[in-house]
């Protein structure tokens, strides 16, 4: 973890760095959501009688591109590691964007825009809304902030 | 013969599990262990193990084994396992490959002849296959297709084979380490499986919305089995496009590795270099995510 340092420092790839923290975030939280709000609280519907078939549509996309960006995420996080090509500083910038992102964009496009299905069902919705989408945009905030402070800096792979 | 089930449809000739089917599948798990002891320069145990597990879920899904119950959700299972889960085993088994090393000239020849032919190339096609397998689920799904395979064992096990064939066709052409010419790069690859699976996903929660009239043609249906069908089909396609995604990338992580030294293969990864025969058709493995170095 520290060797890369002390050997012959290779260029740390900022972008990629930054991009495959991003696409691991937005899976990450894409899963959680998956698991935490589907699975184990059972708030959210397996399907909604009000979705459209459009909505379907898109939501069956998202829900197929998650996995792929997951695993190729984790793939090419291993490369970039493996090419001492990686800055564990900005990827982890890029996981909070993303995670912050995803969070953001489901509740106000896949809730409020495309109503593929609520937070939770039979209970006022506003305060629920209102906590989901402000907690994505505290993530996406602090993610920017990461990204900020690890480009100012020089960028190297030190811990975390 | 068939099994009594509370849900079994009379007439429904094509369920009832027989010994017949296991032979195929025996034939070719010892056909393949025979193939592999002959290989004069030894055969990697990790893909005959592969194969065999392909086999076993093949068995599984077509034997009196472990018993798939006779539902809605019982033949979801054996879809999963004929045209998804088993091919991938079969496929990252490389048998073409092991095929070549074992075969006299002449078979060799055959096979590169083959695999060099222009309608294999167009078949072989990630989104080709994409079509074969989530097209032709589509079709048995929403046509009277499975009502009619419910009632005539000929149909019923030819559209198995379809299963399996397609499942085979494309896990090979997005992830099979055999010879592929001219298979395409990592992103047409990586967009066909986007759009198998998005396409499993989106007719998996539209069975699940339409349960009370899909698929159409039965006699005699029970919504709820099909709705509980629809999610099986729903997650245990998330099951086969993670290992399906996880084969394609891992194969880019392999195709990407430095290499020191030319001559030897490093110790870690003791899978065989490809022979000489088949370097000639070996594809460009990958390109990569980004052009950025």
């Amino acid at each position: 973890m520290v060797d890369s340092s002390l050997s012959r420092p290779r260029s740390v790839d900022v972008r990629s760095s930054t991009l495959v923290g991003v696409l691991i975030g937005i899976a990450i939280m894409a899963a959680v959501d998956e698991i935490v709000f589907h699975q184990l609280l059972a708030w959210h519907h397996f399907y909604d009688r009000s979705t459209p078939t459009v909505a379907l549509l898109s939501d069956g996309l998202l829900h197929a591109a998650e996995l792929i960006i997951l695993v190729g995420g984790f793939f090419w996080f291993a490369d970039l590691r493996r090419r001492r090509a990686l800055s564990n500083r900005l990827a982890w910038g890029g996981f909070l964007l993303g995670a912050g992102g995803f969070q953001v964009f489901d509740g106000v496009v896949d809730h409020k825009v495309l109503r593929l299905h609520q937070i939770r069902y039979g209970v006022h919705l506003l305060p629920y809304d209102v906590l989901w989408i402000a907690s994505g945009a505290v993530l996406l905030l602090a993610g920017a902030g990461v990204v900020r402070w690890a480009r100012s800096r020089r960028p190297d792979s030190g811990p975390r | 013969m068939t099994v009594a089930g509370p849900l079994a449809h009379a007439g429904h000739g094509a369920a009832g599990p027989s010994w017949f089917p296991l032979f195929p599948v025996a034939l070719l798990a010892v056909g393949y262990v025979l193939a592999a002891v002959r290989d004069p320069r030894g055969w990697d145990h990790r893909r005959t193990a592969s194969w065999l597990v392909g086999c076993a879920l093949l068995a599984v899904a077509v034997g009196p084994l472990a018993q798939l119950p006779d539902n809605p959700s019982g033949h979801m299972a054996q879809h999963l396992l004929l045209g998804m889960l088993a091919p991938l085993g079969l496929v990252l088994a490389a048998p073409v490959t092991l095929l070549l090393r074992i075969a006299p000239p002449p078979v060799r020849r055959a096979v590169g002849r083959l695999l060099r032919a222009r309608p294999l190339h167009l078949l072989a096609h990630p989104f080709t296959a994409t079509l074969l397998t989530t097209g032709g689920l589509a079709l048995v799904l929403l046509t009277p297709l499975y009502a009619a395979a419910e009632r005539q064992p000929v149909l019923h096990h030819a559209v198995h084979l379809h299963y399996l064939a397609a499942g085979y066709l494309f896990a090979w052409s997005l992830a099979g380490p055999d010879p592929a010419p001219r298979r395409p790069g990592l992103a047409v690859r990586v967009g066909a499986l986007l759009a198998a699976s998005a396409g499993h996903a989106v007719l998996a929660k539209y069975l699940y919305a339409k349960a009370e009239t899909l698929p159409p043609g039965l006699t005699d249906r029970d919504p709820d089995a099909f709705r509980s069908a629809a999610q099986l089909m729903y997650y245990g396609g998330d099951l086969a496009e993670l290992l399906l995604a996880a084969a394609l990338f891992a194969a880019w992580y392999h195709s990407r590795r430095p290499r020191p030294r030319p001559s030897p293969p490093p110790p870690p990864s003791p899978s065989p270099s490809p022979p000489p025969l088949i370097k000639k058709f070996a594809s460009p493995e990958g390109g990569s995510l980004t052009q950025t170095s």
